[in-house]
């Protein structure tokens, strides 16, 4: 089987699972006791309005009629109109979805990055006191319970420090789901800017050195003067721009991911106001899931650290870190790659609970707050769009996996 | 002598019976010590299954204990209590009290019971369920393996928190209502353990003896398979109890939780989010430290075992 026919069985496989996931939430949600009509009403509408609006839901008809006219819908790509608010689901989701996008991309990032750090330190050094506390780290990591990390976090940083706002992405007293931007102020002052900017400087002034090391330059003095003139160009022609683009203050949504968003309107200062909305649920989320890749990464290190060609690198007279992150990582990384698919699942459900504890105004929170009006048509849509994303990532993942492992293909 | 044996009234073989009873009992009981005694020689995983079960069994303990432990009545409100609200730790309140002035001491001692009973029952329904339909479907193969198969994988791949939050919104509140919850979540995991189990023992020479002998499929199935999958299904038992106790804690704080009079980590977890706002610690600090704990004490059981059972990595 060669690669394109194994994407092809790979993708006619997700067809059936999503279908049947589909049905079995589009029986359960009826199934289970709750009225969305009586709720739409609070319980206080005659029984003949209640009959019309039943009728204008289309909820009179069998179930199997209700169950194909969905689908049929849906392959339309119509994911039909809420029975809260009449208005479309799809429109209401893909309005959500970039903020639980951005969370999981970003805490994604942090979980792989600190667990395959901490994983490869802990395997070389296999039974000592920083591997003790490394998988100690993780399995408490693993153990703790994500809106308590989140709610602790918010208690120290945001509430008794005040470094991030305490509602984060927008404000308590907006519409969370309209997306209505707290980045639509002006930003500060000019010295803000400047001191934001400062940073900027600061990345160009360590780009810069990072050329001049591949071209053996010494730091003092050549390198550092050198350098400096990229340090204060970067600083001072960012500021202007920064403060340029401030003062037009609304932020214009094209993807959605604020921090997308913001650098292609090339602001700095809404950059980082982004981030710092993002910092805490993204560190959250990240750090609870961080304990699996350590986990895994810590196992598969020790296996591959003994392997002979290991070894025999290390004889040839290879640097510590090239051999580790080179030849033992690289031969390492194929499971922790099918549990990055794994645990994009376990990521989303954690991204409720996390938009939750932060008033993150993704998918999650638009899933929970339907759930009590029962809205029939709003939970299938989340729920769909739920196992859409992770059969999609899982197909990536997959594919990706067979690609670097032929012997998948077979 | 004679006498006595020949006086074997109803109340006295109850006696004997009973004496017997506790003696076995304690027998077992002390046997289990020391097999947990034990467990310091056999090295990391050893230690990390002796810390786990000493905390989650502190934690049992002291959920048994805590009616007759607790200094004040932990469901007791405004009218009949008259204490200050949202304190701060002190020497009366040694934990603070919350939002309605109850004690927190007394409800962190008591609230283990609802976590404890959710994610016992919820293991037990996913033993109940995921065990014999994976047994079955992987033995007879064929068609039925195949479905089951896709079913359970559909449902592996999908993110549990948000079928567990459906589930539990729909059902009402109530332990057995969110331990099905929980458990239509897990059961892949039991699932896909004993399918691979299973695959591998179906086709071992001991297997394959009795099947020439002439032994029946549900002999084999009961008396060949089920005792060697066994340990794994334990393995993923234990971790699946501290997964359960997370999802819970999860679903309480979505809102989906067990109850308002009743004592509850994850309850006051919840409730302790509204009083963020103003700096009130103590009121989440504890219960959290709780849920974390026993969630560690299973996890570390879990991972010990699954090392003790399957020693791969032991040089």
């Amino acid at each position: 089987m060669g690669l394109r026919s194994y994407i092809i069985a790979r993708v006619l496989l997700t067809i059936p699972m999503m279908l049947l996931l589909l049905s079995i939430v589009f029986v359960v949600v009826r199934v289970l006791p709750g009225d969305p009509v009586a709720l739409h009403f609070e319980r206080r509408a005659s029984e003949e309005a209640m009959e019309t609006m039943r009728q204008r839901l289309g909820l009179d008809k069998p179930l199997y009629v209700q169950y194909f006219e969905y689908l049929g819908g849906l392959l339309k790509g119509d994911f039909g109109k809420s029975m809260q608010d009449y208005s479309p689901i799809g429109q209401q989701i893909s309005s959500a979805f970039p903020a639980t996008l951005e969370l999981a991309i970003f805490s994604m990032l942090i979980a792989i990055t600190t667990g395959i750090l901490l994983g490869v330190r802990a395997s070389r050094s296999y039974n000592s006191l920083q591997d003790h506390s490394i998988r100690a780290f993780g399995t408490i990591a693993y153990a703790i319970p994500v809106f308590f990390l989140g709610m602790i976090f918010q208690l120290i940083f945001a509430v008794e420090l005040g470094w991030f706002p305490t509602g984060l992405r927008t404000r308590p007293t907006m519409e969370p789901y309209g997306l209505t931007l707290y980045l639509n102020e002006p930003a500060g002052g000019f010295v803000t800017v400047l001191l934001w900017s400062f940073l900027v400087g600061l990345i160009c002034w360590a780009l810069c050195f990072v050329v001049l090391k591949r071209r053996r330059v010494k730091f003092w003095p050549r390198g550092f003067l050198l350098s400096l003139p990229a340090f204060l160009a970067g600083w001072i022609v960012w500021t202007f721009a920064a403060w340029h683009f401030t003062s037009v203050g609304v932020l214009h949504i094209s993807t959605g991911l604020f921090t997308i968003d913001s650098l292609l309107e090339g602001n700095i200062v809404k950059f980082v106001e982004a981030l710092k909305g993002l910092c805490l649920p993204s560190l959250t989320l990240g750090i609870v899931l961080s304990g699996v890749f350590i986990r895994l990464t810590r196992s598969n290190m020790l296996e591959t650290l003994r392997v002979d060609y290991v070894t025999a690198a290390r004889a040839r007279g290879l640097k510590e870190t090239a051999v580790v992150y080179g030849y033992a990582l690289r031969n390492a990384f194929l499971p922790i790659l099918t549990m990055m698919g794994l645990q994009f699942a376990t990521l989303l459900g954690g991204a409720i609970l996390t938009e939750t504890t932060f008033s993150w105004p993704g998918l999650g929170r638009y899933l929970v707050s339907r759930i009590n009006f029962r809205d029939y048509t709003a939970i299938q849509g989340a729920i769909i769009y739920f196992g859409l994303i992770v059969a999609l990532v899982n197909l990536v993942v997959d594919i990706f996996y067979a690609y670097l492992d032929p012997r998948i293909r077979l | 002598m004679r006498k006595l044996e020949t006086k074997r009234t109803f109340l006295t073989s109850f006696l004997s019976g009973l004496t017997s009873f506790t003696k076995r009992v304690r027998g077992v009981f002390a046997n289990f010590l020391r097999n947990l005694a034990s467990l310091r020689k056999r090295g990391s995983a050893g230690w990390m299954t002796l810390i786990g079960s000493v905390i989650v069994s502190s934690i049992v303990i002291m959920t048994l204990i805590s009616p007759w432990v607790a200094p004040s009545d932990p469901t007791a409100a405004p009218p009949v209590i008259d204490n200050p609200l949202r304190a701060p730790p002190s020497w009366d309140f040694p934990m603070g009290t919350n939002k309605l002035g109850q004690d927190m001491l007394s409800r962190v001692l008591c609230g283990g019971a609802v976590m404890l009973q959710v994610a016992v029952l919820s293991v037990f329904f996913c033993f109940l369920i995921g065990v014999p339909i994976g047994l079955f479907a992987s033995y007879t193969g064929g068609m039925l393996d195949k479905v089951c198969s896709l079913v359970m994988d559909s449902f592996y791949a999908f993110p549990g928190l948000v079928l567990a939050i459906a589930i539990a919104a729909m059902m009402g509140r109530g332990v057995v209502n969110m331990a099905l919850a929980i458990a239509v979540v897990y059961i892949p995991s039991y699932f896909r353990v004993v399918r691979s189990q299973v695959l591998t023992i179906k086709e071992l020479p001991y297997t394959e003896a009795a099947q020439a002998a002439g032994a029946k499929g549900r002999t084999i199935l009961l008396r060949y398979i089920l005792p060697n999958v066994v340990p794994s299904i334990v393995v993923v038992a234990t971790v699946n109890f501290a997964d359960a106790i997370l999802t819970a804690a999860g679903l309480t704080f979505i809102g989906l939780g067990v109850g308002i009079d009743v004592p509850d980590w994850g309850w006051d977890l919840t409730k302790g989010f509204e009083l963020l706002p103003s700096g009130a610690w103590w009121v989440i600090t504890f219960p959290g430290i709780m849920i974390i704990l026993l969630a560690l004490g299973f996890t570390l059981i879990g991972e010990g075992l699954s090392e003790l059972l399957n020693p791969r990595l032991e040089q």
